[in-house]
C-alpha cells in the first residue's frame, strides 16, 4: 500500500486515508486565456512513465492539500513537500536527479 | 491456411496432431509498410484486420513490445454490451456487439461468443431513474435493452439477495444480447487472420521514436531497427501518452490500474453476467466455473500493472452483501492492468496535429467490449481520412466542449 508523509501533520499516512487530487503544478488559465490554454489547463495531462508531480489530500487526517513526488514506473516515493509552492522543492529535485541520471526540472504547462 | 473445421480436428485426431500450423508467422520487419500500426492488443489487431479486409491495405506490420494479446485484451473481465446512454457510444458499441455475433465465422477462429445476457443492478433511486432513462435511450438507438423489475432479476439470478440493508436490489437495465466472449481467442483469432492475409505480427519489438518530416509522420525507430511508414496507427492503451510524446504531441490523458479478480472453480450457479455499479463490482461465471470479478480503478498515476489492494476488498466486501454464497469462495488470483482514461471517460479514434498518424486510445475501463467496432471504426479513418462511427471520438472535442459524457451516464464500471 501507498505510504505518504504529511508535510503538515508529520502522519506517515495509508493510501486509504489520503485522496489523490491529480497532477500538480498545472499552471491555471481562466477568462481572457486563449482557448488552447484552457484546453490545456483542463484536459491535457503529462501522465509521465516515470517522476510524477502529483496533489494529494490528507482526507482522513488532518484535512491538507500537499504534493507528493513519485515514480509512477516503480510506485517509489521520492518525497512530499508544501502545496504552497509553484516548483518542487531544491532537495526533492537534487533526491529525483540523483536517482533518475539525465532528469531535469522542466516547466509543466 | 488450413481452415479450422470439425472436419480439421478429425483428420488430426487420425493423425496424433501433427498437422496443425502455427497460428501466425513471426517474421522479422521489412525496412517498409504502407501501414504500421503500434500495439498487438484487441485494438491494434482488429484495425489492422478491417484495414486489410475491409479495403484491401495488406502491406501492414502490427508492433508490439511484448507479447500479442499481453496487454488489457488479456487482463479484462470480457464483458460485452453496448446499453450506453450517448448516441454516439450506443453506435460503435452497438457495431462491436454485433461483429462479436459472427466474429467465429468471419475469421474462422472461436472467440467463445457467449450472448447470456448482461443485468445493470439498479441499486438507488438514481439508479433507477438512470437506467430507466437509458432503456428509453436505446430503444431510440436501436439497442435492445429493457427495464426489468426486481422478481425478474431474482429469476435470472436466483443467487442474489435483493433485500441487502445497504443496497437493495430495486430493478436492473437488461440487455439480452450481451455476453462474454473468450478474450485471448479474440486477440490469437484477428492475429491469425491477420497474418494469413500477409500482415506482418512483430512482437518484442519496442517503438522508441516516431520520425516526422515537414509535420508528416514517416517511421518510426524500434529495437529492430527503422521502419518507414505511409500511416501510422498508434493503439496501445495506458502507454499512449507516452507515444503520443514521441510524435510531439500531448494526449488529454491519464493512466491508472484498474483491477480483476477469480475465485475457486465452482458449479454453474450464474449463466448471465451482473454489473453493480453503486457498489463498484461486476461479476461473471466463467466457462471453468471461476467467478470473474472486477473491481475500480486507483485514483493515482500508475505504470505498474498492480493496483491497491484496498481496491480488491472493497469490491468483495460490497458483492458479498448482493451475493452472500461468495463470501465463502476463495479467491485464486487478483491481476491488474493499465487503463488510459480521458477527460470525459470514453475513447478517442482521431487523427493527430502529426499528418499520417492516428491515434486509438482512451477506452478506460472499458475496451474489450468495443473491439471490433473500434477497429473497424479505426481502420475506415486511417484508409478514407473519415469515420462516421469515430467522428465525435476526436482528440479537439474537449477544447470544443463537446464532451460524450458517458462517466455520468454509464455509470463508472464496464
Amino acid at each position: 500500500m501507498l505510504i505518504l508523509k504529511c508535510p503538515y501533520c508529520g502522519v506517515e499516512a495509508e493510501e486509504t486515508e489520503l485522496t489523490a487530487g491529480g497532477e500538480a503544478h498545472l499552471k491555471r488559465f481562466g477568462p481572457g486565456s486563449s482557448d488552447d490554454e484552457f484546453h490545456d489547463y483542463l484536459f491535457t495531462r503529462e501522465n509521465p512513465k516515470g517522476v510524477h508531480f502529483e496533489r494529494w489530500r490528507h482526507a482522513n487526517g488532518c484535512g491538507k492539500w500537499f504534493h507528493a513526488a513519485r515514480c509512477t514506473q516503480t510506485l517509489e516515493v521520492f518525497g512530499t513537500y508544501s502545496a504552497q509552492t509553484t516548483e518542487p522543492p531544491q532537495e526533492i529535485k537534487d533526491k529525483i536527479a540523483a536517482k533518475r541520471p539525465g532528469w531535469t526540472w522542466r516547466e509543466f504547462s | 491456411m488450413k481452415r479450422y473445421s470439425a472436419f480439421a480436428v478429425v483428420r488430426e485426431a487420425l493423425r496424433f496432431h501433427t498437422g496443425w500450423e502455427r497460428a501466425w508467422r513471426s517474421p522479422e520487419p521489412k525496412r517498409r509498410y504502407d501501414a504500421i500500426i503500434i500495439g498487438a492488443g484487441g485494438h491494434g489487431l482488429a484495425t489492422a484486420y478491417y484495414l486489410g479486409k475491409n479495403y484491401g491495405i495488406t502491406n501492414v506490420a502490427i508492433l508490439e513490445k511484448g507479447w500479442l494479446g499481453g496487454g488489457n485484451t488479456g487482463r479484462n473481465t470480457t464483458i460485452i454490451r453496448s446499453n450506453y446512454l450517448q448516441d454516439p457510444s450506443a453506435a460503435i458499441y452497438e457495431k462491436a456487439r454485433s461483429l462479436y455475433e459472427t466474429m467465429s465465422q468471419d475469421v474462422n477462429y472461436n472467440i467463445m461468443f457467449s450472448p447470456r445476457g448482461v443485468i445493470m443492478l439498479a441499486q438507488t433511486e438514481h439508479e433507477v431513474r438512470g437506467y430507466k432513462r437509458t432503456a428509453h435511450a436505446n430503444a431510440l438507438q436501436g439497442v435492445a435493452t429493457e427495464w426489468i423489475e426486481p422478481a425478474r432479476v431474482k429469476e435470472l439470478v436466483p443467487i442474489i439477495n435483493l433485500q441487502g440493508p445497504r443496497y437493495p436490489v430495486l430493478g436492473g437495465l437488461w440487455q439480452a444480447r450481451g455476453g462474454t466472449a473468450r478474450h485471448d481467442a479474440v486477440a490469437w483469432g484477428y492475429a491469425r487472420a491477420c497474418s494469413d492475409m500477409g500482415m506482418d505480427i512483430i512482437q518484442k519489438c519496442e517503438v522508441t521514436g516516431v520520425r516526422t518530416e515537414a509535420g508528416c509522420v514517416v517511421g518510426v525507430d524500434t529495437n529492430k531497427g527503422a521502419i518507414d511508414c505511409d500511416k501510422l496507427g498508434m493503439v496501445v492503451a495506458g502507454h499512449s501518452s507516452v507515444l503520443s510524446n514521441m510524435a510531439g504531441f500531448r494526449l488529454p490523458m491519464e493512466s491508472v490500474a484498474l483491477q480483476a479478480l477469480v475465485s475457486e472453480p465452482i458449479k454453474p450457479c450464474m449463466d448471465v453476467v451482473v454489473m453493480a455499479n453503486t457498489v463498484h463490482g461486476y461479476l461473471s461465471q466463467s466457462d471453468k466455473g471461476e467467478m470473474v470479478i472486477g473491481g475500480g480503478t486507483d485514483a493515482f498515476n500508475n505504470y505498474t500493472q498492480r493496483g491497491s489492494f484496498h481496491h480488491v476488498e472493497e469490491t468483495v466486501r460490497a458483492l458479498n452483501e448482493t451475493f452472500p454464497m461468495l463470501s465463502r469462495l476463495k479467491m485464486l488470483r487478483q491481476w491488474g492492468g493499465i487503463v488510459d482514461v480521458t477527460g470525459d471517460r470514453s475513447p478517442i479514434i482521431s487523427s493527430t496535429p502529426v499528418g499520417g498518424c492516428f491515434v486509438n486510445c482512451g477506452w478506460g475501463t472499458g475496451g474489450f467490449k468495443a473491439i471490433p467496432g473500434s477497429g473497424w471504426a479505426m481502420a475506415e479513418l486511417m484508409a478514407t481520412g473519415h469515420s462516421k462511427l469515430a467522428e465525435e471520438f476526436t482528440m479537439t472535442r474537449f477544447r470544443e466542449g463537446k464532451f460524450i459524457d458517458e462517466s455520468v451516464a454509464a455509470g463508472v464500471a464496464h
